[in-house]
């Protein structure tokens, strides 16, 4: 049984990291297309140096949450919102993973011309990037609704990775000599995709919080 | 199969052979002081149920009812059924030593007889008018054997029970109880008195005991009734707020208050 009053300390003092470590996340994941598009290689040297503030936040999330059930025994909500702040660091941390692949990206590219369908990821990316503060939003508000319409969001984003793909496959046929570029941004694609993949996740593990069901949204 | 929480009214078919106590409509008054409100509760063979809830909501009363040991106090009035196999113990006809033949009682703190530790476990089959020393000797090692201290007690079986510790002594009583063999074990916050090694053998042998007998106890360690019982209610005020398995308990409970006292937020 939890000692209700350090436990809840200790439990927001969690969620607060979670949202640092969140916030840090998205952050990176936007700065790192501006830096992609900018072709700022300076700032995709510190999108990567900013992973490792990432990493150490979700490991010390992780730390916490094992001493908080070791010490305090949390059942029901309890411990099911225990366990999905861990997840949903792995999300986020995960996602924080994906900026540094784009960095990394940019800094391969270097200061190449740009393709013409790179214009198309802008979208892409402003969609995922909503996606993300929404549901980030949604957890901090515990809000099942806004949850709720995650899914239509990334079937949104799965379409425009669709298509970016395709155009981008178009670009590599007709001009061979783009193709390093063309494959460079097709992961970058891939990318947002998975990020807003992991949006989803974290709106499904908000509602196993709530209603101590599992759910799959993209069903 | 069954389960019930009938506090909602929600009374389900269960097969009534697997049924050990069926509680309905159980009111329970110490003079003017309502302690137990309307229990409707189906207790199932062969499963450990856990009464947990905080201090004064009802459960030793409850528990201390399902062998009449309640009547001891001279203000208590009832009303309502506790069906025990289909009879109901209130029954004018029904004895309270044929009930206690069949429910037996460990309660929270060790009780042994200040007698040797064979004399302890002899004394219920005695009583029933067992005096072939054969027969108490395959008991009495039955019994212990049953209650998991045969081998740290078979070289001494004369020697006073009170010079075993806390946990053996407890294990001791629980062998007494066995010795009359008993359908249904009734334990009180048994290991509220136990160091924790001594705690987790009596709870390992709760687990073992369930093969044989129906087990009620009440805790008012909710770790350990998540541990060790299949089912799980909630008293709060003399009412059953929440009855059901004990993986759903301390999962995702229904009722708001149970939430709230596994949680600690009260209690």
């Amino acid at each position: 049984m939890v000692g209700r009053e350090k436990f809840d300390a200790d439990l927001n003092f969690v969620q607060s990291l979670l949202l640092d470590l969140s916030n840090a996340a998205i952050d990176n994941l936007d700065s790192s297309m501006n830096f992609l598009f900018q072709k700022n290689i300076e700032g995709a040297l510190a999108i990567l140096e900013n992973d490792e503030h990432i990493n150490r936040m979700e490991e010390e999330i992780n730390d916490r949450v094992i001493l908080l059930i070791a010490k305090q025994q949390p059942v029901a909500t309890d411990l099911r919102r225990l366990m999905v702040l861990v997840k949903i660091a792995a999300d986020m941390e995960r996602i924080g993973d994906y900026a540094c692949n784009i960095a990394k990206e940019t800094i391969r590219i270097g200061k190449d011309e740009h393709i013409e369908p790179i214009v198309l990821l802008d979208e892409m990316r402003n969609k995922t990037i909503k996606m993300l503060k929404q549901v980030l939003d949604a957890f901090t508000n515990e809000n099942m609704e806004e949850a709720k319409t995650i899914a239509k969001l990334d079937d949104e984003v799965d379409e425009m990775y669709g298509h970016i793909i395709r155009t981008l496959l178009n670009t590599g046929v007709n001009n061979p000599a783009q193709l390093s570029q063309v494959t460079q941004l097709s992961f970058v694609c891939r990318y947002l995709e998975r990020s807003a993949d992991h949006a989803t996740n974290i709106a499904e593990r908000l509602l196993y919080l709530l209603k101590g069901k599992h759910y799959e949204l993209n069903n | 199969m069954m389960v019930q929480t009938l506090e909602k009214g929600t009374a389900k078919q269960m097969v009534a052979s697997s049924i050990v106590y069926d509680t309905q409509k159980l009111n329970l008054w110490y003079g003017n002081h309502h302690a137990l409100k309307n229990i409707d509760l189906q207790i199932k063979e062969n499963e450990v149920t856990a009464i947990i809830g905080p201090s004064g909501c009802g459960k030793s009363t409850y528990i201390k009812t399902l062998n009449r040991m309640v009547e001891l106090v001279p203000t208590v009035k009832t009303s309502g059924a506790i069906l025990y196999r289909e009879r109901n113990i209130f029954d004018a006809n029904y004895g309270v030593e044929e009930l206690r033949t069949k429910v037996g009682m460990v309660f929270q703190k060790p009780n042994p007889f200040p007698k040797s530790i064979y004399d302890n476990i002899a004394y219920g089959p005695r009583i029933h008018g067992i005096k072939n020393k054969k027969v108490l000797d395959e008991i009495v090692e039955k019994s212990l054997r049953g209650a998991a201290i045969w081998e740290e007690v078979k070289d001494r079986l004369t020697t006073n029970a009170y010079s075993l510790s806390g946990g053996q002594q407890q294990r001791i009583c629980i062998a007494r109880c066995l010795a009359i063999e008993p359908d249904v074990i009734l334990m009180d916050e048994p290991t509220s008195a136990l160091d924790p090694i001594s705690t987790l053998k009596v709870e390992e042998l709760i687990q073992e005991l369930k093969q044989d007998y129906s087990i009620i106890i009440v805790t008012h360690n909710m770790q350990q009734a998540a541990r060790i019982s299949d089912k799980t209610a909630f008293f709060l005020n003399g009412e059953v707020v929440e009855f059901d398995k004990t993986d759903v308990i301390f999962s995702t409970p229904e009722d708001n208050r149970t939430e709230d006292y596994i949680s600690g937020r009260f209690g």
